[in-house]
């Protein structure tokens, strides 16, 4: 109804905020068009409506806009973008405009970016094992189709690699089909973004892909929209089309820094390190996107990047994502260190969803008892590598000794393996057995007694 | 017919809505969202929106329902799934799809189905309210206890048997002020506590099968429990553990901001577990609330209320119910989030000044309790809340404020957790205030060493952890044999009985008969071995006895077989050990 007004009556740009004033009654969340004195158009969306008011927020940067001449006119609807098929094999901007040159997606077609929650009770448990072919993946922090798994990193660390790999490898074992892959880039540099590209091209993904792409230069503000855009891609292709899709979110840091420079402009009261209240609630909105539905055969399954600001696991990003996701893939920047690839810590590292993808039918019926046996020789291990440093080697007793080979063993022959190397989870299990068999066969106290006999490579 | 002036996320200010009253419920705009006065202010009423407030306007309608937020508690709430302000999302799903669509409000409970009703009451009879006037078999295993409602006090002038829906009339009461209706089911205002009698103090253990739980840290019927977890150290395995095996008759599990896959796992696990004892489903006597993370946020700070009405509800019947809430961190940031959007003054981190309150009120709902009723009926309500601290220190406000009011404290523990050390409850952080008070019931019930076998374990635990600091700088071969006997005794305490299996079949629940044959077989380990030590045994000779191996099995253990199993092992024991050390 208020469609075609065109308003002039910017009274003040704070940040990336935009005081409309003297309009209509405006809907909260309605997407607006800015046009700039020489005609240049951005877009942004309400954040506050009252009578006479409007607070909009701008997607892109805020410069050349002034009080006068700036014309704001809202569309009023809010955020939607046209879906197809025609979108696979494109690429677009964080607000899913194409930026391949090509001509924009028609469709009749046009959904809602804030997707609503899928109801809980039309969820399906996920429980399809996925092989991505790196073992401390899927013999220690399995992923299953529908789970969201993020990815901790830190800046310099080969996260991009792993995401990489896992996007080249993964498969449903008991399927033909692949991943299509939904590639959401917020705030990275072009030289990763291309690595990406250029990794989906020789595998051939690319023609299953959708790229999102919002780069370091991009207006930051576009990060907000992003992830929602490309998600709503995805649902649509996972649940419309059928198809099982993993989405690929790097980095959460940046949407999350832009989510804050947002909550600043607006002088809300900060939580932690200025970070607004609502993150954990803005974040779950992402995050609980992932999943399957009851009836439908397509998936989504998440795969966020996020860089720990300094390391940090307890930083807001990083803790409140925990919270929401199921579980954790850590990169550790000792492993990286020493040369190890994949630098999986698995210690810290954790998949929720792990139980129910493997076992009996699934995996292999000893997966969970060998998972749990190495965790803790590598958790003895790693303890007694800080003890020795202090005590020496010398002063421990003979199986402490034991187990401090067996981390630097699990290490070398477990954690680290090939860019290239896709390992079965046959042979990710055999390599469990053959590091694990280093130990007394008296330890073995989370395995069942028929499966040290079976597999055990014990000498007898 | 108020008007919307304004809207930021989830709170909308509206002006002129007739007969407003706080914690009045509105609907809002033209679908009719539901909502919440919070605040009123000379024409204006602050208004939480219970859904997502995306394109509704200025100058829309908000139209006052002139009643609290309240819950239906009629037969057809067991074995339900709401969300928080008690929409049943099967029903959702069935007229709305797979992703929930705004202005859908479906009744609580099937309206149209009829119950069978008996009554066990007659005409004449006096009753007050709270006194049972009959039964619908709701379940089978629940009875559903048909009550009189508050405020009504007379004589039954007529009572019917015969199948009634939710809110029909089975009967009347005359009363001081005229005749009055007795329904089927009831409304109550959710943040307004059900009346008791008076509240008991707590005598009785809430078993669990859990053993680092019953036998180390035990919570009463009625009690309090905080459960602080930082993320992956298993906190969600052990409510659902709770959910599946503790002996309350009634469990309400509040899902409050939590993932949906995790809900999912409950909808899909709970149908197909069987109660112990009945061998029926447990679904039948279990009330699921989700509220995943993405919901809408009032909607979550809602879901928290609507859960414990339903627990006292079903606790004036005369029952014993456990409410597991998963988690009230969300719960408090879904406070803050909406005290932030009202532009309060914020007390610490950001959390609304009144947090304390609203956490101390929300756990003294709980209590072992005789009812209202004229007969002496009791009932209980256990909280079992779980708290999410940011970055796992528990230093930040929710989780002080719940310490200040919980009685039982179980520190889950990350490092425990990575070391796949499950439940990873820290035997050194956690306590329970009620350890001495279910003392006197456990040396009653089970044996009259439960409590002192008890008290040895955690001295040898204790113990424990004084000797790996001495380890840690000495190194562990520099120890004297006698204290590495007693890191051996505690490593088995640790390893063989406070770890369990939620997985395991048979590990999962451990009868409190197991759990005290487990604990005793290790004391009695601990005595062979230091007589063994005594003789000049070392410790590391015992330690590759095949009796070890038996012990550590003792968990896989069916129950039929544990007395003759325990007896085999105390024999092979003292028979290898003391073999061992008589031939020194």
């Amino acid at each position: 109804m208020t469609a075609d007004i065109r308003y002039k009556t910017v009274s003040r740009i704070a940040g990336p905020l935009l005081f409309v004033e003297k309009v209509d009654n405006i809907g909260y969340n309605e997407m607006v068009e800015i046009t700039l004195g020489n005609g240049e158009v951005r877009t942004g969306q309400v954040l506050d409506t009252r009578k006479g008011i409007a607070v909009v927020q701008i997607f892109g940067s805020t410069t050349g806009l002034d009080t006068g001449s700036t014309s704001v006119r809202f569309r009023g609807d809010i955020a939607r973008i046209p879906v197809s098929d025609e979108m696979i094999g494109r690429v677009f901007n964080g607000l899913g405009e194409p930026l391949d040159g090509m001509s924009s997606i028609l469709s009749n077609e046009k959904v809602e970016i804030v997707g609503n929650a899928i109801n809980p009770y039309s969820r399906e448990e996920p429980s399809e094992f996925i092989q991505t072919g790196i073992s401390t993946i899927d013999g220690m922090n399995t992923l299953v189709r529908g789970q969201k798994l993020p990815i901790f990193s830190g800046s310099g660390l080969p996260h991009n690699k792993i995401a990489a790999q896992i996007a080249r490898q993964a498969k449903v074992l008991s399927s033909s089909e692949g991943f299509s892959i939904i590639f959401g880039a917020m705030g990275i540099t072009s030289e990763e973004a291309n690595f990406f590209i250029d990794e989906f091209r020789k595998t051939g993904a690319l023609m299953r892909s959708v790229l999102f792409l919002n780069l370091a230069s991009s207006p930051s503000m576009e990060r907000i929209i992003l992830p929602r855009v490309a998600l709503t891609a995805a649902e649509y292709l996972a649940y419309q089309k059928e198809m099982h899709v993993l989405v690929i979110l790097s980095d959460m840091t940046n949407y999350a820094e832009a989510l804050r420079e947002i909550s600043a402009a607006r002088e809300e009261v900060p939580g932690r390190r200025g970070y607004p209240g609502y993150m954990y609630t803005d974040l779950s909105t992402i995050y609980e996107r992932a999943g399957k539905i009851r009836g439908k055969n397509g998936s989504i399954t998440q795969l966020p990047i996020l860089s720990m600001p300094s390391d940090d696991m307890t930083h807001p990003i990083p803790d409140l994502t925990g919270y929401i996701t199921e579980g954790q893939v850590f990169v550790s920047r000792e492993l990286h260190r020493k040369g190890i690839y994949p630098p999986i810590n698995v210690l810290p590292s954790l998949s929720r969803l792990m139980n129910q993808g493997i076992g009996k039918g699934r995996t292999r019926e000893d997966h969970r008892g060998v998972a749990d046996q190495l965790y803790s020789a590598y958790g003895r291990g790693t303890d007694l590598k800080s003890l020795s440093a202090i005590v020496g080697t010398e002063a421990l007793g003979k199986d402490d000794r034991q187990y401090l080979e067996f981390a630097n063993l699990f290490e070398e022959k477990y954690v680290n393996q090939d860019f290239y190397e896709d390992r079965t989870i046959e042979k990710t299990m055999d390599i469990g057995w053959e590091v694990l068999s280093t130990l007394p066969e008296r330890e073995m106290k989370r395995v069942k007694r028929e499966f040290i006999e079976k597999y055990g490579k014990w000498r007898k | 017919m108020g008007k919307i002036l304004r809207i930021a996320g989830p709170v909308v200010i509206a002006e002129e809505i007739e007969n407003a009253k706080m914690y009045d419920v509105v609907r809002v705009g033209q679908l009719g969202l539901l909502g919440e006065i919070i605040g009123m202010e000379g024409g204006k009423a602050t208004i939480q929106v219970y859904e997502d407030t995306s394109g509704i306007r200025p100058g829309e309608s908000v139209e006052s329902t002139g009643k609290p937020l309240s819950v239906l508690l009629a037969p057809g709430v067991l074995s339900s799934i709401y969300d928080g302000v008690q929409r049943p999302l099967d029903v959702i799903r069935a007229q709305g799809g797979d992703f929930i669509q705004r202005g859908i409000y479906p009744m609580p409970v099937d309206m149209k189905k009829k119950w069978k009703f008996i009554p066990s009451v007659k005409r004449g009879d006096k009753v007050s309210p709270g006194d049972i006037v009959g039964v619908v078999k709701e379940t089978s295993m629940i009875d559903h206890r048909i009550m009189v409602p508050v405020g009504i006090e007379g004589t039954v002038e007529r009572i019917e048997e015969g199948d009634f829906a939710p809110l029909q009339t089975v009967g009347t009461v005359n009363t001081k002020t005229g005749i009055r209706e007795i329904p089927l089911g009831q409304e109550w205002p959710v943040r307004q506590p059900r009346p008791v009698k008076s509240k008991l103090p707590p005598e009785i253990p809430l078993v669990t099968g859990q053993r680092v739980i019953d036998s180390f840290f035990p919570v009463a019927k009625g009690g309090t429990v905080a459960v602080p977890g930082p993320f992956g150290s298993g906190k969600t395995v052990v409510q659902h553990q709770l959910a599946k095996w503790a002996d309350s008759e009634v469990v309400v599990y509040v899902g409050c901001g939590e993932r949906g896959n995790e809900m999912t796992e409950i909808l899909t696990t709970f149908p197909e577990l069987v109660d112990p004892k009945s061998g029926k489903p447990i679904m039948e006597r279990t009330i699921l609330i989700a509220n995943t993370s993405n919901m809408p946020v009032a909607a979550r700070e809602a879901s928290i209320y609507t859960g414990i009405t339903i627990a006292e509800y079903f606790r004036d019947m005369g029952y014993n119910v456990a409410l597991m809430a998963d988690s009230t961190s969300r719960w408090a940031e879904a406070l803050r989030e909406i005290s932030g959007r009202l532009e309060e003054m914020p007390g610490e981190e950001g959390y609304p000044a009144y947090l304390g309150r609203r956490v101390a009120e929300f756990y003294e709902r709980a209590g072992n309790s005789v009812v209202l009723s004229s007969d002496k009926r009791n009932g209980s309500v256990t909280i079992i809340g779980a708290v999410s601290p940011p970055g796992g220190d528990t230093s930040e406000p929710v989780s002080q404020n719940t310490l200040r009011v919980t009685r039982v404290f179980w520190a889950l523990d990350a490092s425990l957790a990575q070391r796949r050390h499950f439940p990873s409850v820290n035997w050194l952080n956690s306590y329970s205030l009620y350890s001495q008070e279910l003392s006197r019931w456990f040396n009653k019930s089970v044996s009259d060493d439960w409590y002192s076998s008890y008290q040895k374990s955690m001295t040898i635990l204790e113990k424990e952890s004084e000797l790996q600091e001495v380890a840690q700088l000495v190194g562990y071969d520099a120890l004297p044999e006698n204290e590495k006997e007693v890191l051996d005794i505690a490593k088995s305490l640790r390893e063989d009985f406070l770890q369990q299996s939620a997985f395991d079949e048979v590990d999962t629940y451990c009868s409190l008969r197991k759990q005290y044959l487990m604990l005793k077989s290790i004391l009695a380990m601990d005595e062979v071995e230091r007589y063994a030590v005594s003789k000049g045994v070392t410790v590391s000779e015992i330690d590759t006895l095949p009796f070890k191996e038996k012990l550590s099995r003792f968990k896989e253990v069916r129950e039929k077989e544990i007395d003759s199993y325990y007896s085999e092992l105390i024999k092979e024991m003292e028979e290898e050990v003391k073999g061992r050390a008589d031939k020194q």
